[in-house]
């Protein structure tokens, strides 16, 4: 049976159905999720896309933590099962307190929409099971708040326990250590800022969204 | 001495005569400032509706043609598109973040009024030269507003184009268009029927913000900057994230079948929706302005109906569906009010309180169809024989090196455009920077792919029009067909942002004729049907008009769109070569600009020509026969061919490209094409079969940049000027604000 990936729905998100449109695309089953109602019904794994959720006046992701969804994300999360977070989701899951740091302006104060080019740090994580340490992935970011902060401590937690997952070849946001992506302690929940769904096209110029979406699809079987 | 009321509203002494004829008496103060906004040159297009009319609207393909909130056509698989472009050029230089941000807002709601999801923006943008302070503040601004706005309503920004030039110092031009997808079926217009029906108003609360936007701002010039600061309020602030909610609150609630007509808030903001529902559906409405819900205390009646704030839309709802129309506002947290009761009889009643007291009552059609309908005055320029004569090429230095004219015309947008999300909806195949936009086409509803894809540019030049208005736009209509070829579409339909001075001025009333004549002309010779457009007139400032500047948006279609059509990156060993007949002439070009040479006369287009060359090239393209293609269009064969090589990578070395005219002169129906050595054979076989004139330029190739005895550079140097031009100025810390 294909696995059944859900994807939040704030009143602001606007990356749902591109989400939806990649995993289907790669044989997971999918549905949205709409943020008010605490029921998760019986999903796999939970997206949490990329856009605005609350239009994000205040910090992004401030609000939409207290949504009925996401207290069931939690639960989910704490209960071993996959969790990803793009972009807005990656904003969401911190403020959240499922993954450390925050999301600050981007270096140069401007949104940025571009390919930009990942190293992957390591395969052990629900995103990059199925990817090879070392690949070089052309990903697109789309962000104005992309640039991740973390305390010492916590950036030496991180590198000690291998929960960096993807770096910036060529930083483009100012983010500390070229950290693009990341993931808990028990690394089922991961967050990122680039869009792999934005790359699982042939059309669209890349496809390498592909090994990390398959990873975290494979990872909702078991 | 005070002047009347009705001027200081910017309506004429005679205007107000002919509201006196239609009520029969004296207008209050209520009923006056909603004629004022209802027939500002903005909202009636007084001064050019005369001169609209000579343009080709009916094709086969066309659903809505111009004079709904946007035009609609079919595109095959029960796919309709709405499309629009619109100016917000005004607003935009008092308070560029909220003006621009606006613009799109406001555009984005004339596309889903129509039952269509918008998809696509882009951005025709027009600022000063970057190295005036304030233009860089405005384009800044502009830029940020944009991006700050149309990224969180989440709809990409796959195009458009930004010139800095001198006539744009005191009035930049903010253009935007939108794309929108809709089943074929859910097309709606924006009209009120049915007696007893409720006018329900959606969205965002009412305050003082942009009230007379549309007449004192948008339908005058600009004068001295104190003045100008003093109409700040007139400019309205927007609201993404009530936008996005409304967007999705609109599109469910027409899915749902629960509205029988809705109409977008914009320019003249309830004035206009309600008299504009009434008159199109051919009745009447009651209007209660208390049940408006306000964002301030003490509005008056009048600020009320001219107030636009951004964000709302009023849906004309049978009572029996009222119950659900509410839930799902409530769903998205979009305030919904009942504001208002179709009535018998096409009079538009202002109340306080539907059983109350009448506030106004003025005959609904009246704000629209008894516009004043204004013949003006056009002159061409006395000067226009000897100015003909006066060419650019009657006085050319002697060329030697020419690198220096080459590199101050280029200049990559990758630092404006990189600012705005391109890709949202997973489209977008080829996106700003490339010779058009091209989107895949996917069905609204069911989101399988046609295998087909949807292509949009858009495309202006001051310097041509500057020359001559009617063969400048005529050009630009060329162009952007060419754009098209260039991805492989046919192209379907044509709107247009016709931005020019103060129509009071009889030359400005001859550029906007002469402009209008030559968009006919080469629409009707193309056969592409105008849909739609828009019309922006007062952009001066101190006097100074711009240059006119048509500007065109055209969408045509892919029919097969397996593998992304050919950008401008060659390969090392590719065969260079131009399409299309010799040169000619340097008039109206960027490097005769520069150098400050605005005369000469421009050569007809040779209509058949250059269809003849769309074809070929669609030919070329969809066969996979060329690495690369670029257009020759501002800037000319030099600048077209060098953004090719920075963009690839690769130089070039280029011959029988001997002077200064071959170089960069911009006259039409001309491309660069960039060829395997192994498809050359096909290639020439194709453009000798259609009867084209053809000449092979060069080859591409390691990493200088050549043209025999005119340059010879590292493709470093140009690279670094295309790269760094834009981010040097804006990065270095000197704008104000």
């Amino acid at each position: 049976m294909n696995p059944t990936i859900g994807v939040i729905v704030f009143p602001g998100s606007n990356c749902e159905q591109d989400a939806l449109e990649a995993v289907t695309s790669l044989g997971a089953d999918s549905k949205l999720l709409w943020h008010d109602s605490s029921d998760l019904g019986d999903v796999d794994g939970v997206i949490i896309p990329g856009g605005f959720a609350h239009g994000d006046y205040l910090r992004p992701g401030a609000i939409a933590r207290f949504s009925p969804a996401m207290e069931s994300v939690i639960a989910f999360a704490r209960s071993g099962r996959p969790v990803l977070g793009i972009c807005n989701g990656f904003q969401i899951l911190t403020e959240a307190g499922l993954l450390p740091g925050a999301l600050q302006k981007n270096r140069g104060l401007k949104f940025l929409c571009k390919p930009v080019k990942l190293n992957v740090q390591t395969t052990n994580s629900v995103l990059t099971s199925q990817t090879t340490k070392g690949d070089s992935l052309t990903i697109p970011i789309n962000h104005f708040e992309g640039n991740y902060t973390c305390s010492d401590e916590t950036l030496k937690e991180l590198h000690d326990e291998d929960r960096i997952l993807l770096t910036y070849e060529d930083n483009p946001n100012g983010s500390i250590g070229d950290i693009a992506g990341i993931c808990n302690i028990e690394r089922n929940v991961v967050g990122l800022m680039p869009h792999p769904e934005r790359a699982c096209h042939p059309l669209l110029g890349s496809t390498d969204g592909h090994p990390l979406l398959h990873s975290f699809i494979e990872s909702s079987r078991s | 001495m005070s002047e009347p009321v009705h001027r200081t509203l910017g309506l004429t002494d005679e205007e107000f005569e002919k509201i006196i004829d239609i009520l029969g008496r004296e207008p209050n103060h209520l009923e006056l400032a909603m004629y004022s906004v209802m027939w500002s040159e903005h909202c009636s297009y007084k001064s050019s509706r005369i001169h609209l009319k000579r343009l080709p609207t009916e094709g086969d393909h066309v659903l809505v043609g111009p004079g709904e909130n946007a035009g609609v056509i079919d595109v095959g698989d029960d796919i309709a598109i709405a499309i629009r472009i619109e100016s917000h050029n005004h607003p935009s230089y008092i308070e560029p973040y909220q003006g621009a941000a606006t613009g799109v807002g406001g555009i984005i709601r004339d596309i889903f009024t129509m039952g269509a999801r918008p998809i696509a923006i882009m951005d025709p943008l027009r600022f000063g030269p970057i190295d005036d302070a304030r233009s860089r503040w405005v384009a800044e601004g502009v830029v940020s507003g944009i991006s700050g706005y149309g990224n969180s309503v989440g709809v990409p920004n796959i195009g458009g184009e930004t010139v800095f030039d001198e006539t744009y110092i005191g009035n930049p031009l903010v253009n935007v268009l939108c794309l929108g997808i809709l089943p074929k079926d859910r097309l709606v217009l924006g009209q009120a029927s049915g007696v007893g029906n409720l006018a329900v108003l959606l969205g965002a609360t009412t305050g003082r913000d942009g009230i007379g936007g549309v007449s004192v701002l948008a339908s005058a010039g600009f004068g001295d900057d104190e003045e100008d600061a003093e109409k700040r309020p007139s400019v309205q602030v927007g609201d993404p994230f009530e936008e996005k909610r409304l967007i999705e609150c609109c599109l469910e609630l027409l899915d749902a079948g629960l509205v029988v007509g809705i109409q977008d808030l914009g320019g003249a903001g309830l004035s206009c929706a309600a008299s504009e529902t009434a008159s199109r559906g051919g009745v009447g409405m009651d209007f209660d302005v208390t049940a408006v819900p306000q964002r301030e205390t003490g509005m008056e009646p009048f600020e009320i109906m001219t107030s636009e704030s951004q964000e709302r839309m009023l849906a004309i709802v049978n009572p029996e569906n009222l119950e659900k129309v509410l839930l799902i506002s409530e769903k998205w947290e979009i305030r919904s009010s009942v504001v208002g009761k179709v009535t018998e009889g096409g009079q538009l009643r202002i109340m306080d309180g539907l059983d109350g007291p009448v506030l106004g009552e003025v005959p609904a059609i009246s704000l629209h169809e008894d516009a004043p309908l204004y013949d003006r005055p056009m002159e061409p320029p006395t000067n226009l024989a000897t100015r003909k004569e006066d060419t650019p090429e009657g006085h050319l230095p002697e060329a030697n090196d020419v690198s220096d004219d080459l590199l101050s015309l280029m200049q990559s947008q990758e630092w404006i455009t990189s600012q705005y999300d391109s890709q949202l909806f997973l489209n977008t195949v080829a996106g700003p920077g490339s010779n058009a936009a091209v989107l895949r086409l996917k069905h609204p509803v069911s989101g399988k792919d046609t295998g087909r894809g949807l292509a949009v540019t858009t495309d202006g030049n001051h310097r041509w029009c500057a020359v001559d208005p009617k063969i400048g736009t005529a050009m630009t209509v060329a162009e952007s067909m060419l754009n098209l070829a260039c991805v492989g579409a046919e192209p379907r339909a044509l709107v247009n942002c016709l931005n020019f001075g103060n129509p009071e001025n009889p030359n400005v009333m001859w550029q906007l004729s002469e402009a209008v004549d030559g968009m006919a002309e080469a629409c009707s010779k193309f056969n592409i049907p105008v849909v739609g457009g828009n019309v922006s007139l007062y952009n001066e400032s101190q006097g100074n008009n711009i240059d006119p500047t048509p500007i065109v948006g055209l969408i045509g279609v892919i029919t097969n769109l397996d593998t992304p059509p050919p950008g401008v990156s060659w390969n090392d060993g590719d065969r260079l070569m131009v399409i299309g007949p010799p040169p000619k002439g340097l008039s109206g070009s960027a490097w005769a600009f520069a150098r400050g040479k605005r005369n000469g006369h421009l050569d007809q287009v040779d209509y058949q020509t250059h269809e003849r060359l769309c074809q070929t090239i669609r030919m070329l393209v969809t066969q996979g026969l060329v690495t690369a293609i670029h257009d020759i269009s501002s800037g000319g064969l030099a600048v077209a061919v060098a953004e090719m090589a920075v963009q690839s990578g690769v130089g070039c070395s280029l011959a029988r490209v001997p002077d200064i005219e071959s170089m960069f002169s911009e006259s039409p129906s001309r491309v660069v094409i960039a060829v395997d050595p192994e498809q050359m054979q096909s290639v020439e076989e194709i453009i000798h079969n259609q009867d084209l004139p053809s000449t092979r330029i060069g080859l591409a190739h390691g990493d200088k940049f050549t043209i025999k005895g005119l340059i010879d550079i590292e493709l470093s140097k140009i690279q670094e000027q295309w790269e760094e031009s834009l981010p040097r100025v804006f990065e270095s810390g000197t704008t104000q604000g």
